[in-house]
């Protein structure tokens, strides 16, 4: 009896242990997920928090309106200069560059992978261009600075090949991936039903793909060019290595120019902790953020509204 | 599974104890220059300029990687802050690319440090163009109106009728204030003007290879590497300090007996004649050992 009621207390023990252990685990790996959630919101924060802290005080040695529309940059001479509109022209004709060309073909290329090429093609395909997006950014940048830059150089008769045009090309082959993978996959996701509709109602193939597949696949393809102009106006190891690094405002994407992500990677080395270049430097990283935080709200407004119109 | 909970709570303040603890060890473990018989060890920081920072970088390196007790910390924020550290006793070497001022001894003298001068090596900055380039020597005089963006077709200065493609090193490089205030203002010549910037044209690029790769690849360019980059697809030119003087060519000859107007010495300053792990570590700089190094980096040993 005595030995039975033991057992049984071990035994309801031993489950009420391990239940405890369960729940336990349960708590453990909830607030770990719970953590890791704050964690990159904390993140984000601490970013902003940073780059204010240490770019502000720039506003005090140069007027803002200085800064963004000054055209002269000294940072190590006295006294210093900072004016970026070279740097903010020189990343919007990066950026024009890099989207004119990427965009066309990736989403065609998308619509070719998703609706015309034979399932074997697509197969095949599809993992070569996801490989192009794993190339570093340097090795991007050699290659253009070695095998492209003489090419472009040559093609419009330039004094260096070295130019905005020359990363631009560069940085729309690393978001061709992007692009292409992204939009491949959200013209897929348009359910077949629609397709079918389409060719019943007689439409050819390719009023098909321009009329259903393409609108249907909208917000996905936004993404995809979002992430892509994300990718461009980011990048800084090739457009510091093929842009040419000039300091005059470029009127044209021919001319070597220096955008903003070059100007902060070929500054801050020499910059001294809480000098006034150092600031600068950090301003201009708060402006990046502020435009790519920009770009991926006006990315966001386009969804919705594109969803609110297919939802009527 | 609330004591567990506890359990777990009462846990973490001991480890957090234990990790500042050997923080703590650690950072006390790292005493300055400890002087010596046998094997040095302790640790030391050398501040300055920019330019000597990858030579004094390659010679902290090997000396530690020779005395593992020892712990060098390298920064080049500039030649400036270098002496200024020196004098404010932060640090105990000063790397600089320019000899001290007379100000600054003075102030350094007043704060109790006493400057002491030792040149390393010697840095001579070639200017190259292309092999199809036809021009062989440049004044200073020509070369800051290059640097300006005043002359911008090889045809001004008797070339053939192309545009110059003038190349220069971004911001972070010291040489890119060096080659600003010794040849695009022109020191110590009549037309001297402190007040002259490198040109909005010039082309600022990240790193020293870059630039001569774009020189041998574009017959429009011109550049100035250091002496160590000088390979036999690009061109250097001959110097001339003024229309009248004969050009010279750089060499490791013409920037030891002073002939190349572009060449200046590297320098380091301690505090009073240098003793210890400090001696030891300059010996090693001085030694053949260590000259070899400066080559290898692209500047002129001293020997």
């Amino acid at each position: 009896m005595l030995e039975q009621a033991s057992k049984a207390t071990t035994a309801t023990s031993l489950k009420k242990g391990l239940q405890r252990r369960r729940r336990l685990g349960e708590k453990f790996i909830e607030s770990w997920i719970f953590l890791a959630g704050v964690l990159t919101i904390v993140v984000l924060l601490g970013i902003i928090a940073l780059l204010l802290k240490e770019g502000l005080p720039i506003f005090l040695d140069t007027p803002p309106w200085e800064f963004f529309f000054g055209t002269k940059w000294y940072p190590v001479s006295e006294p210093p200069t900072f004016g970026i509109m070279p740097f903010f022209v020189a990343t919007l004709w990066v950026t024009l560059v890099a989207t004119a060309i990427s965009v066309p073909i990736g989403v065609a290329c998308a619509a070719y992978l998703a609706e015309v090429a034979p399932a074997k093609v697509r197969e095949t395909v599809k993992p070569i261009i996801e490989i192009l997006a794993g190339v570093p950014s340097v090795v991007m940048g050699f290659i253009g600075l070695m095998l492209l830059s003489p090419l472009v150089q040559s093609a419009f008769n330039l004094n260096t090949g070295l130019s905005g045009l020359t990363a631009g090309i560069m940085l729309s082959l690393m978001s061709l991936p992007i692009i292409i993978s992204v939009s491949e996959d959200a013209l897929r996701a348009v359910p077949d039903d629609f397709r079918q509709a389409a060719y019943a109602l007689g439409a050819t193939r390719w009023e098909t793909i321009r009329h259903v597949s393409i609108p249907g696949a909208l917000s996905g393809v936004t993404a995809a060019i979002m992430l892509g102009v994300g990718r461009a106006i980011g990048e800084t190891m090739t457009v510091l290595m093929v842009a040419g690094g000039a300091l005059a405002v470029p009127v044209s994407p021919t001319e070597p120019m220096m955008p903003m992500t070059a100007a902060i990677a070929s500054g801050i080395g020499n910059a001294v902790r809480g000098g006034l270049q150092y600031q600068s430097l950090f301003a201009i990283g708060l402006i990046l953020f502020v435009v790519t935080l920009a770009v991926n709200l006006v990315a966001d407004r386009v969804l919705e509204r594109q969803k609110r119109k297919f939802s009527r | 599974m609330i004591t567990r909970n506890n359990k777990y709570r009462k846990g973490w303040p001991g480890l957090i104890l234990t990790v500042i603890l050997t923080l703590i060890a650690g950072c006390s473990s790292q005493s300055t220059t400890t002087p010596t018989s046998g094997e040095p060890s302790g640790s030391f920081s050398i501040i300055g300029s920019n330019t000597v920072t990858p030579l004094t970088s390659v010679w902290a390196e090997e000396f530690m990687k020779a005395h593992p007790k020892v712990n060098i910390a390298v920064s080049g924020p500039g030649s400036g802050a270098g002496i200024a550290s020196l004098i404010n006793g932060t640090t105990d070497i000063c790397q600089a690319s320019r000899t001290i001022k007379q100000r600054e001894i003075d102030q350094a003298k007043a704060n109790g440090v006493e400057p002491y001068e030792i040149q390393v090596a010697t840095d001579a900055l070639s200017v190259v163009v292309n092999p199809s380039n036809s021009i062989s020597e440049l004044t200073i005089t020509q070369l800051s109106a290059i640097y300006t963006n005043q002359i911008t077709n090889w045809k001004e200065v008797g070339g053939k009728d192309a545009p110059i493609v003038a190349i220069a090193r971004d911001t972070n490089s010291g040489t890119h204030v060096f080659f600003k205030e010794h040849v695009v203002q022109m020191p110590g010549l009549s037309s001297e003007d402190k007040s002259l910037e490198y040109g909005t044209k010039v082309l600022l690029l990240p790193s020293t290879e870059e630039g001569v790769s774009e020189v041998t690849r574009n017959p429009n360019a011109i550049f100035y590497p250091g002496l160590g980059y000088l390979t036999s697809e690009v061109k250097p030119l001959a110097i001339k300090k003024t229309a009248d003087s004969p050009g010279v060519l750089p060499s490791i000859e013409t920037a030891l007996d002073g002939t190349y107007p572009v060449a200046r010495p590297l320098l380091y300053y301690t505090n009073g004649i240098p003793t210890g792990i400090l001696k030891d570590f300059i010996d090693y700089c001085l030694s053949s050992e260590g000259q070899v190094k400066v080559t290898e980096v692209g500047y002129v040993p001293l020997k």
